[in-house]
């Protein structure tokens, strides 16, 4: 069933990283990923490897749900492991007409395999442990400097987090619109291409009729309670740094200082 | 012949943390010809249940038998079986997406593989069964009707498919008394006329006092109580079990009787409060 999809893929819970301030992750998460491309010995794979394992059971989260958020990448991740199979150049395995398959290759394409893995399982964290709502809070918060410069760091905010609020909402309506038109006899995904997009019409008329409905209550209703966008707006849930914030700064510190060092010591 | 469910159990989102269990084995049976209402509050597996009767949902475990033939296989006779089942979801005007009302009525039969003047036929007898004028409307953009009119239009489309069993969710839903009303009675018609067996879902005990033959209660994904009207809200302990209150007739009535008032026999209809009431009276010589 559609409804079934977890979009959004916040999963609550309550270990530290679930607690964590959502700017603190952010910024964390941006630093990680930049190492990941930063740091390329072997080592340092292995520290970012343990790193990242480390968050993953910090989490709490069942382990079968983080490898699902692999799957959908897995074709890119194998190709681009292809990719660099054949285009490093060293000793050579064997030779295909003008392509030769390298080891050099092969240790290439699994590491940047692996931080393709890294990059995504950790990414993933994210939005496994923090709710859309904070997110979007971190994140206009984290761009805030940005509105000097004329950003609408406020209103990209509020349309992230009206658009991410209306995803399980749709998709339900969109459940129950293809469910009425399935029992009128309309055989929605089955048939070749143009018989399915056909199929389509039924529910996606009424869709977008009802987004616009819906669209429109919300701005009715937002503008009831005098909304009026992002100047001197205040929050009701404040964002303040707690004890569990610090500690994750201090780790994740002693997490870089020792990828620089190692960096350093084999350069 | 009839609907019959057999041990039907439902989970939504298994092995995630929102697995919930919304229908617990559940066995019942909706009789050929009758009118049967499906009460309960809600989150107590009423949507979940009516999705099983025409197979949009498929049970984890357990069968459904409509006519006899489990639908639950992939083979013509349960394809036939399946459409046997009309159903009239809540707020179906939401569905509506023809350029015609027309066309959206005929989108049903249509699908069922019926000809042009088939089509045709049966867009009108569904136009004139929901008292939609089809000189005036049949051209017209469903987007442009009234909120009661576009209710019925939806109705009509599955009307149209001439479904032998036909599923009300909630069919008078955010309408005016005197349209309730009239929609009812609508149904009552066709459920004489046409011997289309109904089943009602609702929580409205009025709606069910007045029509039903037979009333079934969930609460929490179970099958509480399945029996007549009279018995069942004579039971009035599941009924507020099931989160649900007593038709407004029959408290009144409960109320008279324990306040001195020879009540004989049950009443929860208006018609019959009133008869039941005059008798009394009769009865202690006041009248």
């Amino acid at each position: 069933m559609l409804t079934d999809i977890t979009l959004g893929q916040y999963f609550p819970g309550t270990s530290p990283l679930h607690s964590m301030d959502a700017r603190v992750k952010i910024v964390l998460l941006f630093i990680y990923i930049v190492a990941i491309f930063l740091f390329d010995n072997h080592i340092n794979y292995g520290i970012m490897t343990a790193g990242a394992v480390g968050v993953v059971l910090l989490s709490r989260l069942p382990l079968g749900m983080v490898l699902k958020s692999i799957k959908p990448l897995w074709w890119i991740i194998l190709f681009s492991f292809g990719i660099h199979l054949f285009s490093t150049p060293g000793e050579p395995i064997f030779k295909l007409w003008m392509l030769s398959m390298t080891w050099e290759g092969v240790v290439k394409g699994f590491f940047i395999g692996l931080r393709l893995v890294l990059m995504i399982m950790v990414s993933s964290m994210l939005m496994f442990t923090t709710s859309p709502l904070k997110l979007t809070d971190g994140l206009e918060s984290l761009m805030s400097p940005l509105k000097k410069i004329g950003f609408p760091a406020h209103e990209l905010a509020m349309m992230m987090t009206i658009a991410m609020r209306f995803i399980p909402t749709l998709l339900e309506e969109t459940d129950k619109i293809i469910k009425a038109q399935q029992s009128r006899g309309s055989d929605i995904g089955e048939g070749n291409f143009l018989q399915r997009a056909k199929g389509m019409i039924p529910v996606l008329v009424p869709l977008f009729i009802s987004a616009f409905r819906r669209a429109d209550e919300l701005a009715v209703a937002m503008e009831a309670r005098c909304y009026q966008g992002g100047e001197d707006r205040t929050r009701m849930k404040q964002q303040r740094l707690h004890d569990v914030d610090f500690w994750a700064g201090g780790i994740f510190a002693l997490f870089i200082i020792s990828l620089v060092a190692v960096q350093l010591t084999l350069n | 012949m009839s609907i019959e469910l057999k041990h039907v159990s439902h989970t939504y989102m298994p092995k995630t943390p929102f697995e919930r269990l919304a229908l617990d084995d559940i066995s019942l049976l909706v009789p050929e010809g009758k009118i049967t209402a499906i009460a309960g509050h809600t989150g107590s597996g009423k949507s979940t249940l009516i999705q099983h009767f025409n197979g949009l949902l498929k049970p984890d475990k357990g069968s459904i038998l409509v006519d006899g033939v489990d639908i639950g296989t992939k083979t013509a006779e349960a394809r036939a079986a399946r459409r046997k089942v009309g159903i009239v979801f809540q707020y179906p005007e939401y569905q509506l997406f023809e350029e015609t009302i027309a066309k959206d009525i005929g989108f049903g039969p249509g699908n069922m593989g019926c000809n042009e003047e088939e089509i045709a036929e049966r867009v009108r007898f569904a136009m004139e069964f929901v008292d939609l004028d089809c000189e005036t409307y049949a051209h017209r953009s469903p987007f442009q009707l009234s909120g009661g009119q576009k209710r019925r239009a939806a109705i009509a489309g599955i009307l149209a498919l001439k479904p032998k069993y036909l599923v009300l969710d909630e069919p008078t839903a955010g309408l005016d008394p005197r349209g309730r009303q009239a929609l009812m009675e609508r149904f009552c018609r066709l459920h004489r006329e046409a011997g289309t067996t109904i089943v009602l879902i609702s929580h409205n005990m009025d709606n069910i006092a007045n029509y039903a033959d037979n009333v079934i209660i969930l609460n929490r994904g179970r099958v509480t109580l399945e029996a007549p009207p009279a018995e069942a809200f004579s039971r009035s302990e599941l009924i507020s079990e099931a989160g649900l209150e007593l038709p407004e007739v029959k408290v009144i009535m409960d109320d008279l009787a324990r306040h001195g008032l020879d009540i004989q026999q049950d009443a929860f209809t208006m018609d019959q409060a009133v008869q039941e009431i005059m008798a009394a009276l009769r009865r202690q010589n006041r009248c």
